[in-house]
């Protein structure tokens, strides 16, 4: 048995260890927010946090989970700075992957209150966006990032 | 998610009218609003068909077209709730299920708003028309009194004024004016056609993962299934052990399905499906299958090496013409400057990050599905042809869609949803992986393209020939196609040039692979070879690439066609206009300070100009090569017209994200096979272009125009290769004549 908490609520799994916590969140628990991309870590769909930190759960199993605390794009609570951002200079088109990059930001700017362009580049180039939002997407961590200052 | 119960229109508004709701409903009395082309006049007008308002003020808007990113879903709805007046914040947009009564539903095309603009207008006019009529009447005062605000109806003389939801269950009841009565509004006073303010409808779930895509859909009771498919196209099973996929927990069983046979259509690839109680159990029980695959597919000596070599072969013989002004031969005869040149482009995957997925149940003969598909039509017919049913017996709902690009006009996992629901007597969940996505896409076909030009003594062109080879997207449709018909007005019968002689001309190819609609499909290609040929010419001339590009388009004037069909009729509306033409190059030579910057070593400008969609954009990229022959891309201008536009904000970001597509398949983007299997299978070997490798800044400008709207989802993509190359080229001197760059070594 599993033990971890998922957006601050207490959970357990006993299903297969090795499932990656992005179907568990899915189609276990329901929490279809973080997204399928390419299973492999290497769009960032599926970014949720880990203690904290950006991780992703395509590439995370269940028994990596135990004991931590994840939070997904369902438990930032109110409206985070980053998404209010994303909402003012109207990032999204298709939106499948805003909420990994969402997520990825977040993790982000905890990190470094300040980024320039370039550790925005850093951390967010392993989070592709086929629509091409990138330029929306700097400009709202910047803005962002104002915000939380 | 709601299942929706088809309620016979009688009974439905019945009801409605005895609650007080003006309705509507759409979706359960879906009628022609009026009749699409060709087909008899509908006597009437039916907002009902597009809009209700309940007595709430809550105003329902229809949305019939898909979201995948391009903003139809919302920009419709505007329309009508400008016409209608409506307060936006009080609109909610309903997704239509396909029904053929909705008119055309295929979300391709760069067509929703072009195609539906004025029929939403009317739609709007008309709900207005009948609440104004709803509170003179309440009033006893004369309709030409009356005028409307935000959600009200006001009386002018006395400034009464009543809510749209106050008048709804009156407005109800009364007749719907005739089309030729209804006033639409002046440009002056449009609230959100052409405003800034205009934001998706969708942002705030977008951005909080409320928003829900087809891999969100779920059914009570449904299963899971994830599908080996035959690696190469038409290969069957010889045999397969399942033991040990039967052993993976959470796997319940395995599922044989037919290989298809052609045509493809959208009919279900065949292979073997493995059901279970999760997506993961699905994807680990199917690691575990053994299948032994026939060798005797047609298609398993597809190389790709080889194959380029046959279509280039090819475009170096005379094809069929599709387009003949003047005598190229007899210029060519003349002798004089011959230029010559040959471009090659390969086949490319959608991989839109959202991989093709569908849930659907059969039940009694009927099936019920939610999927993300720019064509819920199709669905439909497909569905009904695979399982021997009436299309009518399939319902199919839309949910957004994570990203598009043509792959979700083919609905063929929708179809194996069905397929497998009807053999397990359960709602059915089939979830591609993103290996299986790229495996087995509808391909962007590959190209060869051959150019020819015999040259003036002031550099411009006497003679311009143009060839073009690749297996054409009706082969999908025809096994037998291997002309390019429906694809020539896709920026190659269609060239404005300013020549006197001129040649397009189409080879034939056979397909390996199935071929599809990818984002502005074989513009992509033609306009690679047309622009990067004419900055050729623009060099050989020793000329200025913008001046030069400027002469070949020529003089002020509307370019005669030989056009038929659709493009006869768009021509009517839509006239090839050098005037636009020539306006979006200067536009953007000017913004972007062409000829003014001063290039350091490494670095380059280059410019490209198309027309597809019926939109006009010039685009000019800058290029910086790295000393490792690495190129970046600082900037990039873009300068757009495409007519009468909805959500300007929302086309910057259509463009801008073509920009990027336009690096992912400039730089990148390269899918082959080896005995007929695709070599590529993730983003590690299929690559896009990531944040650090994307334009850094991208401008787009946009003509004020009073034409009709045009497309925006695909017109930003084609100058875009050719642009960068050209930039290439003024960096480094190196003229690169195959799509992706990361295949030529710069330094």
């Amino acid at each position: 048995m599993i033990r971890f908490k998922v957006n601050g609520k207490e959970q357990t799994f006993d299903g297969d260890p090795d499932m990656p916590l992005l179907w568990y969140l899915r189609d276990v628990a329901g929490l279809t927010g973080t997204k399928f991309g390419c299973g492999m870590s290497l769009c960032g769909a599926c970014t949720v946090h880990q203690n904290g930190a950006a991780i992703r759960s395509c590439s995370t199993a269940m028994k990596e989970v135990s004991g931590t605390d994840i939070t997904t794009i369902e438990g930032i609570t109110p409206m985070h700075p980053v998404q209010k951002a994303w909402m003012e200079i109207r990032v999204p088109q298709c939106g499948y992957c805003q909420t990994g990059q969402i997520m990825q930001a977040i993790a982000l700017l905890k990190e470094n209150k300040h980024p320039n362009d370039q550790d925005i580049d850093t951390a967010m180039s392993g989070n592709l966006c086929r629509c091409g939002t990138y330029q929306r997407i700097r400009a709202a961590i910047h803005q962002a990032a104002k915000e939380l200052a | 998610m709601n299942l929706i119960e088809n309620v016979s229109r009688r009974g439905f508004l019945q009801g409605v009218v005895a609650s007080g709701v003006f309705v509507l409903s759409a979706r359960f009395v879906p009628e022609p609003l009026w009749a699409a082309e060709g087909e008899a006049a509908a006597p009437a007008i039916e907002p009902s068909l597009w809009m209700s308002i309940a007595s709430d003020g809550t105003v329902t808007i229809v949305a019939h077209r898909s979201e995948m990113g391009c903003g139809s879903r919302t920009a419709l709805p505007l329309v009508v709730a400008d016409e209608l007046d409506a307060d936006w914040s009080k609109v909610k947009i309903d997704q239509a299920i396909g029904d053929p009564r909705y008119g055309e539903q295929d979300t391709d095309g760069s067509h929703s708003v072009r195609s539906y603009f004025d029929q939403m207008r009317l739609v709007g006019a008309a709900g207005r028309a009948m609440l104004i009529s709803a509170a003179a009447a309440q009033w006893s005062v004369s309709t030409k009194d009356c005028a409307t605000e935000p959600h009200f109806v006001v009386h002018r003389a006395s400034g009464r004024k009543l809510g749209y939801g106050d008048l709804a269950a009156a407005a109800a009841k009364l007749p719907v004016p005739k089309k030729e009565d209804l006033q639409l509004k002046p440009k002056s006073e449009w609230r959100y056609i052409g405003k800034e303010s205009n934001a998706l409808f969708d942002l705030p779930d977008m951005v909080t993962g409320k928003a829900i895509f087809g891999m969100d859909a779920t059914m009570p009771g449904m299963v899971y299934a994830s599908i080996e498919h035959p690696p190469v196209l038409g290969q069957k099973i010889k045999s397969y052990d399942d033991k040990a996929a039967l052993k993976v927990p959470g796997v319940q069983k395995t599922v044989a399905i037919d290989t298809v046979t052609p045509p493809h259509l959208f009919k279900p690839l065949g292979g073997v499906a493995v059901i279970g109680d999760n997506t993961w159990a699905t994807f680990k029980g199917r690691k575990a299958l053994k299948i032994e695959w026939d060798n005797n597919s047609p298609h398993s000596s597809y190389n790709s090496d080889a194959f380029r070599k046959t279509l280039e072969a090819t475009s170096r013989q005379p094809g069929k013409v599709v387009r003949n002004v003047g005598d190229v031969d007899a210029a060519f005869a003349k002798g004089g400057k011959i230029i010559e040149a040959e471009y090659y482009t390969p086949h490319l995957a959608h991989v839109s990050m959202e991989p093709p997925v569908a849930v659907a149940e059969y039940r009694d003969g009927k099936v019920l599905a939610w999927a993300p598909t720019q064509n819920p039509q199709a669905v439909q017919e497909t569905i009904a042809g695979v399982l021997g049913i009436k299309k009518e017996d399939v319902t199919c709902h839309v949910t957004l869609l994570g990203g598009g690009f043509g792959r979700k006009s083919k609905p063929d996992q929708v179809a194996e949803a069905a397929v497998l629901s009807k053999q397990l007597g359960k709602p059915v969940k089939v979830v591609w992986t993103r290996e299986d996505d790229i495996h087995f896409d509808y391909f962007h076909s590959v190209a060869a393209m051959y150019m020819k030009a015999a040259v003036g003594a002031d550099g411009k062109p006497t003679a311009w020939l143009q060839r073009t080879v690749y297996p054409p997207i009706g082969s999908t449709f025809n096994a037998d196609a291997k002309y390019a018909d429906d694809e020539m007005g896709l920026g190659w019968n269609n060239l404005p040039f300013d020549i006197p002689n001129h040649r397009a001309e189409n080879g034939p190819a056979d397909y390996h692979v199935r071929i599809g609609w990818f984002r502005s499909v074989a513009n992509i290609y033609h306009a690679f070879a047309i622009h990067s040929f004419a900055d050729e010419l623009a060099h050989a001339a020793n000329k200025d690439s913008v001046q030069y590009l400027l002469g070949l388009v020529g003089p002020q004037r509307i370019v005669e066609l030989d056009l038929k069909g659709d493009e006869a009729e768009d021509a009517k509306r839509y006239p090839l206009d050098t005037a636009r033409w020539r306006r979006v190059i200067e536009m953007v030579a000017e913004k972007s300070g062409w000829g003014k910057r001063s290039m350091g070593k490494g670095r380059g400008m280059g410019i490209a100009a198309h027309r597809s969609f019926l939109t006009y954009v010039a685009t000019v990229v800058e290029v910086e090569v790295d000393n490792k022959g690495q190129v970046h891309i600082p900037n990039v201008w873009t300068a757009l017209d495409a007519g009468t536009v909805v959500s300007p904000d929302n086309i910057r970001n259509q463009f801008e994200g073509a920009a990027v597509f336009g690096t992912s398949l400039a730089l990148f983007g390269e899918i082959t096979a080896t005995n007929g299997v695709i070599n590529q299978s993730n983003f590690h070997n299929y690559q896009l272009a990531r944040m650090n490798r994307a334009p850094r800044h991208v401008d787009v400008q946009i003509v004020e125009s009073d034409a009709p709207p045009a497309g925006v989802g695909e017109p930003g993509l084609p100058p875009f290769a050719p642009a960068l190359y050209n930039a290439v080229f003024a960096a480094t001197g190196k003229r690169v004549r195959e799509l992706p760059l990361s295949k030529t070594k710069l330094v």
